[in-house]
């Protein structure tokens, strides 16, 4: 089962503003949580989220434990070229994951 | 006899009722400059340092109501044309109390086209929510708003 989902149009007009949606399967653990015996579950939260569109950064985002659980991120972008997104999430205990998604615009 | 005493209660309690509603409305709205707890405070210094941050050109959605604080829908949205001359840089997202006061920090080029945002978030407490834009110029916007929480984000839950 793939961890990531991505929806972004698949053609589009040049120029034309474009809502990206993502949605990344994580626990996104605050780290406030207590087991019966009284021990801390650890921190395990995705920290950072970035989006490139043909290698230049169109959006990116720090997370906190205040994010509910599997990050649903939902942002825009002005389409002037057909190209690739690449998007990458990066969180605790070396969790990093990227995805991409093409688009073709008249 | 009895009957009568009821109902002048009942009457008494709507007037106070709606009279604390009355009140409250403008407590919110004439102190944007509230004071809020110490962590929020030095949260947004962190992100403005000495600046100046005005209210308005923000825009905060999120339900008044919230029946399960594990996953509350949020949108910000900031007014701005996104050109490359003028162009939201960044939004802020703070909370008042939650054990952590970030949200989110939102960073946006001039590609961006449209300077929203929307996700779902983690609500500990019935507490306001506060949102500062940093703009391409320099200056600061927020806004806040307040949200009730029924069942509140279980951060001290066993597990």
């Amino acid at each position: 089962m793939p961890s990531a989902l991505i929806n972004v149009p698949r053609h589009a007009k040049r120029g034309e503003i474009i809502e990206i949606k993502t949605l990344m399967s994580h626990i996104m653990e605050t780290g406030y949580r207590h087991t019966a015996n009284g021990d801390v579950v650890p921190r395990d939260i995705i920290t950072s989220f970035s989006c490139r569109f043909n290698g230049a950064e169109i959006f990116r985002a720090d997370l906190f434990p205040a994010v509910a659980a599997n990050p649903f991120i939902t942002f825009f972008t002005v389409a002037n070229d057909s190209g690739k997104f690449e998007f990458e999430w990066i969180g605790d205990k070396g969790f990093a994951e990227t995805a991409s998604a093409s688009i073709t615009v008249e | 006899m009895r009957k009568q005493d009821q109902s002048t209660r009942r009457r008494f309690l709507g007037l106070a009722g709606s009279a604390a509603v009355l009140g409250s409305v403008p407590a919110v709205t004439l102190r944007p400059a509230e004071a809020t707890p110490a962590t929020l405070a030095s949260a947004i210094r962190n992100v403005v340092g000495g600046a100046v941050v005005r209210t308005g050109k923000v825009k905060l959605d999120l339900p008044p109501l919230v029946e399960n604080g594990n996953t509350v829908p949020m949108t910000v949205s900031v007014s701005s044309p996104m050109t490359p001359d003028e162009y939201v840089k960044s939004i802020h997202v703070f909370n008042e109390k939650n054990p952590q006061p970030n949200i989110g920090n939102y960073y946006f080029g001039p590609l961006a086209g449209r300077a929203q945002v929307s996700t779902r978030i983690r609500l500990a407490d019935s507490q306001k929510i506060v949102a500062i834009a940093r703009l391409s110029d320099g200056s600061f916007w927020s806004t806040s708003t307040d949200v009730v929480v029924t069942l509140a984000a279980c951060t001290d839950e066993v597990i």
